[in-house]
C-alpha cells in the first residue's frame, strides 16, 4: 500500500506545482514549480520501479473524486515502463525550462499549465478505467494545447498550429472514447480489468471496429501518417521544453494506447489488424524520414523525424501482433521489446535534440537552417551534444539508436522464416522500409548538423551566437548521457522492458533476452556485444590518433584559409544550404514530396537580355495535408456557408422552422404509434 | 620521392602546353609509370604545374593554390610563357612570369615543350 | 587453459585480418589501377605505388581550414578506426575472429556508416561549395543503397537463421549444396552492386576524376592534406578490400579457417587474398568498359539492386 501512497503523492505534488506556478510571484514561480515537479517525478518513478521489481500492479480506487464513475488507478508493469520514460524526459525538460523561462514559460498561465501537463503525462499510464483514462487524456491534450499557444499567442503560425492540433487531437479523443464505450457497454463495467475479461469474447466485427477506432485515435496522438499533420505545425511552435515532452513522451503514450487496447484489453487479434499497423508504420517511417530529409526548419525537421521514429515503433508493434496471431510468442515478445526500446531511445535523443534546437533558437533567434551555420565553434557544448544525439538518432553504433534498430531487424529477420504468407510478404517490405528510413534519417541529420553547426555562419545572428546558460546545457547533457549509456550497456533497461512486455503479452514463461553485458536473444540466433564493440572502437580511435601523431612530422595541423578552388573571396553564400543539400533526395523522391518551385526573373526595363534580379523559392509542403485535409476543410467551409443561410435573422422564418419541426414530429408519432 | 602528385594551374596559357601535358599522361608517354599523377586539389599535391604567363585574374588564385599545397612542395613552370611570358610579354593583361608571382623550382622551356621534356623534368624530381 | 589459448588465437587471427586489410587495401587499389592501365594500353604505375604515396603523405604538412572544427580532424581517424574494428570482427581469414558475438552483417553496415557519416560532416565543415556538394551526394547515394543492402542481408541470413557472419559462413561450409541457390545468387548480385556504390567505384563515382562537378567522394576530401589525407586514402582502400573480402567469403567461403590454428590461418589468409584479388581484377576489367552514369541515374541502378535482393528473398520463399 505504501507504493500506492507514492502514486497519489506524486499526483498531489504535481498539482502543487501547478498551484505554485499560478500563485507565486514571477521570480519564484518557475523554480518552485520545477522543484515540485521533480518531487512528483521522484514519487512516480519510485512507484514504477517498485511495481517493476515486485511485478504486481498497484490498484487504487476512489469513488469520491469523479462523479458517477470514481477514479481507478492501476499501475502495472507496462504502465510503469511508460512512467519511467516520461520521468526520463520530464526531469531534463523542466530543468531546461528554468533557463528557458524568460522565453514564454514564466507567465502565470504557462507556469501553472506546464506542471499540470507533466503530471498528466505521468498519470495517463496509471489510469485503470475508461473514465479515469479519458479524463487524464483530455487534460493532457488541453494542457499541451495551451502550451503550444503560450509562446507567441499572437503569431499566425502558432494560432494555425493550435487549431490543427486541437481538431486532430479531439477527433482522436472522440474515436478513442467511442472505442472504449463499445468495450465498456459489452463488459458491464468500465475498469480495464473488467473489459480485459469480457473483450476477448466479443464478436470479431465489434473487436475489429474497436481496434480500428483506437488505432485512429491513438495513431493521431502518436503522429502516424496520415494523422501526423499537426506534428510539424505544433511541435515547432511550442516552447522547446514542451516540444521535447510532446515529441519524446506524449507521442509515446499514443503507442502505449495502441498496445493497451490491442494487446492488453483485446488480447491480440487476427493477422489483418496487425498488417494495417505494419502498413501504417511503414508509411509513417518513410513519409516522416523523407520530409525530415527535405525540411529546412530545424524543429520541423525534428517533428517529421518523430513521425519517422514512431513509424518504426509501429512496425515493431505490428510485427509483434503478427507473430502473436501466428503463434510465435517468442518472436512477438522480441518485437514488442524492440518497440519499447525504440520508444525509450527515441524519448532520450529526441528530447535532447528538441532541447538543443531550443538553445539554438535562444542563441540565434532562428531555427531556419538556411540562416544558421558555424554554431559548433560558437556554442561548442550545445553543438557537441546535438551531434551525439543526431548520431544516436541516425542509429550509429555505439549509441542507443543502433540497439533499437538492431533489435527490430533481428525480430524481422527471424520473422521472415516463420512460413506465414502474410509475414512472407510483409517482412521483406518492412525491412526495406526500415532501411530506407535509416538512410534518409542519416541524410536529415547530416544536414541538420552539417548545415546548422558547421561551416560559416549564414546570418549575422548566427555569427554572434554565444553559448546558452549552464542549466540548459546540463539538461541536454543528461539526455545525451542516457543515449550513450544505453548504447554501451543496453541491458540496463532490459529487465524493465521484459516485465512490461510480459504484461502486454501474458503467457510467456521464458526470458526474451539474456541479461549480461552482451545481448542475446534467447532461443534465436542473434547476439551483440555492445560494450566490447564500443570499447574496441574507442581503442581503435585512440590507437590511430597516436599513430597519426607518431608518423607525421607535424603534430598539430596548421590553421589556414580553406582552399575553395583558389577563389579570391570565400563567403557564407558559397556554401551548400539546407535546401541545396536536400535537393538530390528531393529530386529522387519528386513524386512523393511534390515540391513547389518558383523561379522569378526580373529584367531591366531597357533590355530583356539584362537581368535585374532572380528569386528562387523551393517549398515542400505536406502532400498528405494538401490532398487529404485541404479538400475536407474546403467542403466543411462550403457546407458551413450553406448552413449560414438557415440563420438569416428573420423571426418569421424561425417560427416557420418551429412549425415545420412540430408537423414532422406529429406525423412521425402518428406513423409509428 | 618516387611519388609526385601534381595540381595543374592554367595561369593564362594559350592551351598549347595543356595539350602537351595531356599527352604526357596519355597512353604514349604515360608519366604515371614514374609515380606522377594529376590530382584535383592542391591539398593532395606535392607540386603545382603552372602554364602560361600569369594574367591579372589568375595572379591571386595562383598564389593561393601554391600556398594551399602542403610543404615540401615544388612549383614547375611549363613552357616559355611561364618562364618569361613568351609572346605575351608586355601584354596589358599580363602581370609577369610565374617566377614574378611565386618562386619557381623547375622550369621547362619550349613553346610548347615536348612531352619528353616534361617527363624528363618530372623524373628529375621523382628520381625514377 | 583452452579458453585462454582460444582468446589468444582469436586475437591473433583478428590482428592478421586487420593487417592484411590494411596492407592489402592499398595494394589492391594498385593492382586494380595496373589492370586498368594495361587494358587502356598504358604501362601504368607500379603495383605498390599507393603504399609509396601513403608513406610520402605522412611526411607532409597538416592543414586545417580556419572555419573547420574538431570534426574535420576526427573524421579520417574515425573512418579508419571503424574499418579496423570491422576487419577485426569479420570472418575473413577465420570463422573465429575476436568479438565473434558482434560479427553481424547489420553491425558491419552500421559500423561502416559511422565513418562515412563523419566524412560527410567533414565535407561540410570547411564551409566551401564543393565539400557540401560531395556530402550531399554521398549521403543521398548511401541512403538509396541502404534498402538493397539490408534486404540482401535478409536474403543471405534466412538460410542460417542468423545475420551473424560466422554463422552464415559456417552454414554454407556445412551445406555446400546450398551455395548456388537462386536466393543466394540474386542476393549476391545485389550485394556486388551495393559494394560498388558504397566504395565509390565506377559506374557510381569515378575515383580518378579531376572535374569537381562530377565528384562525389573526392569532393568531400578536397581540403585534406598530408597525414589526414593518407588516413582517408588508407581508409577507403581498406573499406573496398573489406567489403570485397566479405563478398568473396559469402560467395565461396572455402579456404576460410574454421579454427584459429596456425596452418588454418595461413591457408585462410592465402585463400582470401587470392579470392579478393580475382574479384578486384574482375571489377577493374569491368570498369574499363563502362562510363560513370549520371548522378540521377544512380537511383535506378540501386533500385535494380533492391529488386534483385527482393527477388532473392522471394525465391527463397518459393523454394521452401
Amino acid at each position: 500500500m505504501t507504493a500506492g501512497v507514492l502514486v497519489v503523492a506524486g499526483a498531489l505534488l504535481g498539482l502543487g506545482g501547478a498551484i505554485a506556478g499560478a500563485l507565486l510571484p514571477k521570480g519564484w514561480r518557475v523554480r518552485a514549480a520545477t522543484a515540485l515537479i521533480w518531487a512528483a517525478c521522484g514519487c512516480e518513478a519510485a512507484a514504477a520501479i517498485h511495481v517493476l521489481a515486485i511485478d504486481r500492479p498497484i490498484v487504487l480506487r476512489s469513488t469520491e473524486l469523479l462523479p458517477f464513475t470514481g477514479v481507478t488507478l492501476v499501475l502495472n508493469s507496462l504502465g510503469a515502463f511508460f512512467v519511467l520514460l516520461v520521468v526520463m524526459v520530464a526531469v531534463p525538460a523542466t530543468l531546461y525550462g528554468i533557463g528557458y523561462a524568460s522565453h514564454g514559460l514564466d507567465t502565470r498561465t504557462a507556469a501553472c499549465v506546464f506542471p499540470l501537463f507533466v503530471t498528466t503525462l505521468l498519470l495517463v499510464p496509471t489510469a485503470g478505467s475508461v473514465a479515469t483514462f479519458m479524463a487524464l487524456w483530455e487534460l493532457m491534450a488541453l494542457t499541451s494545447l495551451l502550451l503550444v499557444l503560450v509562446d507567441h499567442s499572437a503569431s499566425e503560425a502558432s494560432r494555425s498550429a493550435g487549431t490543427w492540433y486541437a481538431v486532430l487531437t479531439h477527433v482522436g479523443a472522440a474515436t478513442i472514447l467511442v472505442a472504449f464505450l463499445i468495450l465498456a457497454a459489452h463488459s458491464g463495467g468500465q475498469t480495464f480489468a473488467a473489459i480485459a475479461v469480457h473483450a476477448r469474447h466479443l464478436a470479431s466485427g465489434v473487436r475489429a471496429l474497436v481496434f480500428m477506432l483506437a488505432l485512429v485515435g491513438f495513431g493521431s496522438k502518436a503522429g502516424a501518417v496520415p494523422f501526423h499533420v499537426w506534428l510539424p505545425k505544433a511541435h515547432p511552435e511550442a516552447p522547446s521544453p514542451v516540444s521535447a515532452l510532446m515529441s519524446g513522451a506524449m507521442v509515446a503514450l499514443g503507442v502505449y494506447g495502441i498496445v493497451l487496447v490491442g494487446d492488453d484489453l483485446l488480447g491480440g487479434g487476427p493477422v489483418w489488424w496487425w498488417l494495417v499497423v505494419l502498413v501504417l508504420g511503414g508509411a509513417s517511417a518513410l513519409f516522416g524520414s523523407l520530409h525530415a530529409a527535405s525540411s529546412t526548419d530545424l524543429k520541423r525537421l525534428l517533428a517529421y523525424s518523430t513521425t519517422d521514429n514512431i513509424g518504426l515503433v509501429l512496425l515493431a508493434v505490428g510485427a509483434a501482433g503478427l507473430y502473436d496471431a501466428t503463434r510465435h510468442p517468442l518472436l512477438a515478445a522480441l518485437s514488442l521489446v524492440s518497440a519499447l526500446v525504440l520508444l525509450f531511445n527515441h524519448a532520450a535523443f529526441k528530447g535532447a535534440l528538441f532541447l538543443s534546437a531550443g538553445s539554438v533558437q535562444v542563441a540565434t533567434g532562428s531555427r531556419d537552417l538556411d540562416r544558421l551555420g558555424g554554431l559548433l565553434r560558437r556554442m561548442p557544448q550545445t553543438g557537441a551534444l546535438f551531434l551525439v544525439a543526431a548520431a544516436a538518432i541516425s542509429a550509429l553504433p555505439p549509441l542507443n539508436g543502433f540497439i533499437g534498430e538492431w533489435l527490430l531487424f533481428q525480430s524481422l529477420l527471424h520473422g521472415a522464416v516463420i512460413g506465414s504468407t502474410a509475414a512472407d510478404i510483409a517482412i521483406p517490405l518492412a525491412v526495406a522500409a526500415l532501411a530506407l528510413t535509416a538512410g534518409l534519417t542519416v541524410v536529415a541529420f547530416v544536414k541538420a548538423v552539417g548545415i546548422g553547426f558547421l561551416g560559416r555562419p549564414r546570418s549575422e545572428s548566427a555569427d554572434e551566437a554565444t553559448e546558452v546558460p549552464r542549466t540548459m546545457r546540463l539538461a541536454v547533457g543528461l539526455l545525451v548521457a542516457v543515449c550513450v549509456v544505453l548504447g554501451v550497456a543496453p541491458t540496463l533497461i532490459f529487465p524493465a522492458v521484459e516485465r512490461a512486455v510480459k504484461t502486454a503479452l501474458p503467457g510467456l514463461g521464458t526470458r526474451i533476452l539474456a541479461h549480461g553485458v552482451d545481448l542475446q536473444v534467447v532461443g534465436l540466433r542473434g547476439m551483440l556485444a555492445p560494450a566490447a564493440l564500443a570499447g574496441s572502437l574507442a581503442g581503435a580511435v585512440v590507437g590511430i590518433m597516436v599513430l597519426r601523431r607518431a608518423l607525421s612530422r607535424q603534430p598539430t595541423p596548421r590553421v589556414v584559409e580553406a582552399w575553395g578552388c583558389g577563389r579570391q573571396l570565400q563567403t557564407a553564400r558559397m556554401q551548400y544550404t539546407a535546401t541545396s543539400f536536400a535537393e538530390p533526395v528531393q529530386r529522387v523522391f519528386d513524386d512523393v514530396l511534390r515540391p513547389v518551385q518558383d523561379l522569378d526573373v526580373t529584367h531591366v526595363a531597357e533590355s530583356r537580355y539584362v537581368i535585374e534580379s532572380v528569386t528562387f523559392a523551393n517549398t515542400v509542403d505536406d502532400a498528405i495535408e494538401r490532398s487529404l485535409y485541404t479538400p475536407v476543410i474546403r467542403a466543411v467551409r462550403r457546407w458551413g456557408q450553406v448552413a449560414r443561410r438557415l440563420q438569416p435573422g428573420s423571426v418569421h422564418r424561425y417560427l416557420a422552422y418551429g412549425l415545420g419541426a412540430l408537423v414532422i414530429l406529429l406525423v412521425a408519432v402518428a406513423v409509428m404509434g | 620521392m618516387g611519388s609526385l602528385q601534381l595540381r595543374h594551374v592554367d595561369a593564362g596559357s594559350c592551351n598549347g602546353c595543356e595539350i602537351e601535358i595531356a599527352s604526357v599522361f596519355g597512353p604514349v608517354y604515360d608519366a604515371e609509370r614514374f609515380g606522377t599523377r594529376l590530382v584535383a586539389s592542391p591539398r593532395h599535391a606535392d607540386g603545382v604545374l603552372v602554364t602560361g604567363p600569369v594574367t591579372r585574374n589568375m595572379a591571386v588564385p595562383l598564389k593561393k593554390t601554391v600556398e594551399a599545397t602542403p610543404q615540401p612542395r615544388v612549383v614547375i613552370a611549363v613552357g616559355d610563357c611561364a618562364h618569361d611570358c613568351g609572346v605575351f610579354r608586355g601584354g596589358y593583361g599580363v602581370v609577369g612570369s610565374v617566377n614574378d608571382v611565386v618562386p619557381v623550382d623547375v622550369s621547362i622551356p619550349g613553346c610548347p615543350p615536348h612531352p619528353t621534356a616534361i617527363i624528363e623534368a618530372l623524373r628529375g624530381i621523382t628520381r625514377r | 587453459m583452452s579458453t585462454i589459448s582460444h582468446v589468444i588465437g582469436t586475437g591473433i587471427s583478428s590482428a592478421v585480418q586487420v593487417a592484411v586489410v590494411a596492407v592489402g587495401g592499398p595494394v589492391l587499389v594498385g593492382v586494380m589501377r595496373k589492370v586498368r592501365c594495361r587494358l587502356e594500353g598504358r604501362v601504368g604505375p607500379p603495383v605498390l605505388q599507393p603504399l609509396v604515396d601513403i608513406r610520402k603523405l605522412f611526411r607532409k604538412q597538416r592543414f586545417r581550414p580556419d572555419q573547420a572544427t574538431w570534426i574535420f580532424t576526427l573524421a579520417p581517424v574515425m573512418l579508419v578506426a571503424t574499418v579496423v574494428v570491422a576487419a577485426a570482427i569479420t570472418p575473413l581469414v577465420t570463422t573465429h575472429p575476436a568479438l565473434r558475438a558482434s560479427s553481424d552483417l547489420f553491425v558491419l553496415v552500421y559500423l561502416l556508416l559511422v565513418g562515412s557519416t563523419l566524412l560527410a560532416l567533414a565535407g561540410l565543415d570547411a564551409g566551401t561549395a564543393f565539400g557540401g556538394m560531395g556530402s550531399s551526394r554521398a549521403v543521398t547515394i548511401g541512403a538509396l543503397a541502404e534498402p538493397a543492402l539490408l534486404v540482401t542481408i535478409l536474403a543471405l541470413s534466412t538460410t542460417a537463421h542468423s545475420s551473424n557472419l560466422p554463422a552464415i559462413v559456417s552454414a554454407i561450409l556445412a551445406h555446400p549444396e546450398s551455395v548456388a541457390t537462386p536466393q543466394r545468387l540474386f542476393a549476391l548480385g545485389a550485394l556486388l552492386i551495393v559494394i560498388v556504390a558504397e566504395s565509390g567505384r565506377l559506374p557510381v563515382d569515378n575515383p580518378a576524376t579531376h572535374l569537381e562537378l562530377t565528384m562525389v567522394h573526392e569532393a568531400m576530401i578536397l581540403e585534406y592534406a598530408g597525414p589526414d589525407l593518407a588516413l582517408v586514402t588508407v581508409g577507403e582502400a581498406m573499406r573496398l578490400t573489406l567489403l570485397l573480402g566479405i563478398f568473396v567469403n559469402l560467395v565461396a567461403p572455402w579456404g576460410v579457417a574454421t579454427s584459429t590454428s596456425v596452418s588454418g590461418v595461413v591457408v585462410g589468409l592465402a585463400s582470401v587474398v587470392a579470392k579478393v584479388a580475382v574479384v578486384g581484377v574482375f571489377l577493374a576489367v569491368f570498369e574499363v568498359f563502362i562510363a560513370k552514369v549520371r548522378l540521377f541515374r544512380v537511383p535506378e541502378l540501386l533500385a535494380g539492386a533492391f529488386v534483385l535482393a527482393l527477388l532473392g528473398v522471394v525465391s527463397g520463399l518459393v523454394a521452401k
